[in-house]
């Protein structure tokens, strides 16, 4: 059991964040408003879970103007994803420990 | 197990998430019924202006070669189908866009976003191909094709659509498909089929879909 709690991964340590990796696993690039709607955040709230994904390298952002307003669109880098899916993995085998 | 229980929740809630952020779920079970009633109407025209039965099948008298030898109301039946067709698909239209903004507006949700956006792209290239293939059917005058080949390609969009909204709709799809080659293959109950097709499976499908997700 103290094995698999070792493998959780402390960057997903919280419900925000796995739902931005959630959005982002299944999506190419997804624009930040976008994902403050399907995450119900404000502003401030999803730039602070943004930030520590970005510093992992879990997530990238590239910056566009979509007309005059300049829009940032985020997506999961392939370490992210690999990241996502051992934790994912890491929850799977816990679960059906705790089960038994 | 406190932390077991809060997994689970963050999963359901992960699962939520991808499932929001990929497909269209706002899409109204009425605006199927709505769809197929504007269908029967339409086909209940053709049959008018065509004077004969749906269930009438003496070789003569089928539909399709009765059309090419039917002038009524001022028109052919080029004309006729044309304008039935066009009517119909807005007046569907435009009640699937009442109920579904409907839909989306009572569970808080935008309906012009990226996730429709990507449903009707999905649905609008076999559509706008069936569409393009009917016209050239109907200039060459291969009428007998003309009902079936909507259908086939109207499934074939909803298939490819049903990837990017409720799942049910790729039933619905394969249905619409099976009858359009069956109409192929028997094109005498052509017009019957798409009755049937457009109008009777959407209401099905429509009231089965709104009594699944929208109840209360």
């Amino acid at each position: 059991m103290k094995d698999i709690l070792s493998q959780l991964n402390p960057a997903f340590d919280h419900r925000n964040r796995l739902g931005i990796m959630s959005v982002l696993a299944v999506n190419d690039w997804v624009d930040y408003n976008t994902l403050k709607e399907l995450l119900n955040l404000t502003d401030g709230n999803l730039a602070s879970h943004l930030k520590p994904l970005e510093a992992q390298e879990y997530i990238e952002f590239r910056k566009q103007f979509v007309g005059r307003r300049p829009q940032t669109t985020y997506a999961a880098t392939e370490k992210g994803k690999a990241a996502f899916k051992a934790h994912l993995d890491a929850l799977e085998a816990m679960l059906k420990i705790g089960k038994e | 197990m406190n932390d077991t229980r809060q997994h689970l929740e963050h999963l359901a809630e992960m699962r939520s998430l991808m499932e929001r952020s990929t497909r269209f779920l706002s899409l109204s079970g009425l605006s199927g019924v709505w769809a197929g009633a504007c269908a029967l109407v339409g086909a209940f025209v053709v049959y008018q202006y065509l004077e004969i039965d749906p269930f009438s099948m003496r070789d003569s008298e089928v539909y399709y070669n009765k059309a090419v030898r039917t002038i009524k109301w001022g028109a052919d039946y080029r004309s006729v189908f044309v304008l039935i067709a066009t009517l119909v698909l807005a007046a569907a239209l435009a009640g699937g866009v009442f109920f579904t903004t409907r839909k989306a507006r009572k569970r808080g949700e935008k309906v012009w976003d990226a996730s429709s956006k990507r449903l009707l792209w999905a649905l609008a290239i076999p559509l706008i191909t069936g569409g393009l293939f009917g016209l050239a059917l109907l200039y060459r005058g291969y009428v007998s094709f003309l009902a079936p080949s909507t259908l086939v390609f109207y499934g074939l969009a909803l298939v490819n659509g049903s990837k990017f909204t409720l799942r049910d709709v790729e039933q619905l799809g394969l249905l619409e498909i099976g009858l359009g080659l069956l109409g192929i293959f028997y094109p005498g109950y052509g017009l019957a089929l798409w009755a049937l097709g457009f109008g009777v499976l959407h209401i099905l499908y429509g009231m089965w879909m709104y009594w699944k997700y929208e109840r209360g």
